[in-house]
């Protein structure tokens, strides 16, 4: 994920009218501005990229890759590199690097699939313009999966190791990431929203 | 896991470990979402990874556990299966 293209200095002014969601029959809504749209989008968007980018380029084996592909088989053995796809998909055993590589030859696939089905999901009920969205239960659950992963995904990029630390103070104002810790904040209160919705 | 005496027996669980992101109120339903665990038993499991850096939510036969594992990832959560020796 990269930093650029998003809209980083109305912050302030959203915090005020931060989109939240509320029950609705049959799933949830909210109301979203043009500018909170366009995050949520934009940052979606780059999760799908990223989780679909890094899997196109590395099965390259020709024949053996496409059964591979027919079966949801993964090329995949190793953790990824990058620590936000790492983290998006972790090892499935904390201390068994086989057990780990042979999980992720099974379930990898399906796993990046899943997030970008969910990513697409939020980008077909979301409209570029912002507006009324409503989502029927199941969007919701995918919906809370997609903040989900973008909040992972910031979380690693932001450095946020510990639940109790006082974001605000986490960058200098300076830095150019400092604008995502509000995001980061924001997305857990529309997701927190939503949880409250279904519950 | 309590007065589970199925689950003391079983060789395989799935644990789930505590990280900065994931909201309290997240893991809990996922826990009731995943497993269909009334929401006491989902919300003390969601507290003693909070707590205590991680809980065993599941056991069972490997290729069950491997599964909850997948499922747990789905949803962004921490999850590893282990030989519970």
């Amino acid at each position: 994920m990269s930093w650029d293209g998003f809209p980083a200095d109305d912050g302030d002014e959203s915090v005020e009218i931060a989109a939240a969601f509320r029950a609705a029959p049959g799933g949830a809504a909210a109301y979203f501005e043009e500018g909170q749209a366009g995050v949520i989008r934009s940052l979606v968007s780059q999760i799908a990229e990223l989780v679909s980018a890094d899997a196109e380029s590395s099965g390259e084996t020709p024949a053996a890759g496409d059964l591979e592909a027919q079966l949801g088989l993964s090329s995949h053995a190793e953790a990824p590199d990058d620590p936000v796809l790492a983290r998006l998909l972790p090892d499935g055993y904390a201390d068994d690097k086989d057990a780990s590589a042979e999980f992720r030859r099974y379930t990898e696939e399906t796993l990046r699939s899943g997030k970008i089905s969910s990513a697409q999901t939020v980008l077909a009920s979301l409209p570029p313009g912002g507006g009324e969205v409503r989502l029927s239960e199941p969007e919701c659950q995918q919906w809370l999966r997609a903040l989900n992963d973008v909040r992972l995904a910031l979380s690693v990029r932001l450095g946020i190791t510990d639940e109790s630390e006082d974001l605000s103070e986490r960058l200098s104002p300076e830095d150019p990431r400092s604008a995502y810790i509000w995001v980061y904040q924001w997305l857990a209160y529309l997701q927190d929203s939503l949880i409250e919705s279904l519950t | 896991m309590t007065g589970q005496d199925t689950a003391l027996d079983a060789p395989w669980v799935t644990v789930v470990w505590n990280d900065p992101v994931n909201l309290m109120n997240y893991v809990t339903y996922v826990f009731q979402k995943v497993f269909g665990y009334p929401k006491a038993k989902a919300e003390k499991l969601m507290l003693d990874v909070h707590h205590k850096g991680k809980a065993v939510v599941s056991a069972g036969t490997r290729e069950a556990m491997e599964r909850d594992a997948e499922t747990l990832h789905g949803y962004g959560l921490w999850a590893t299966v282990s030989h519970d020796s």
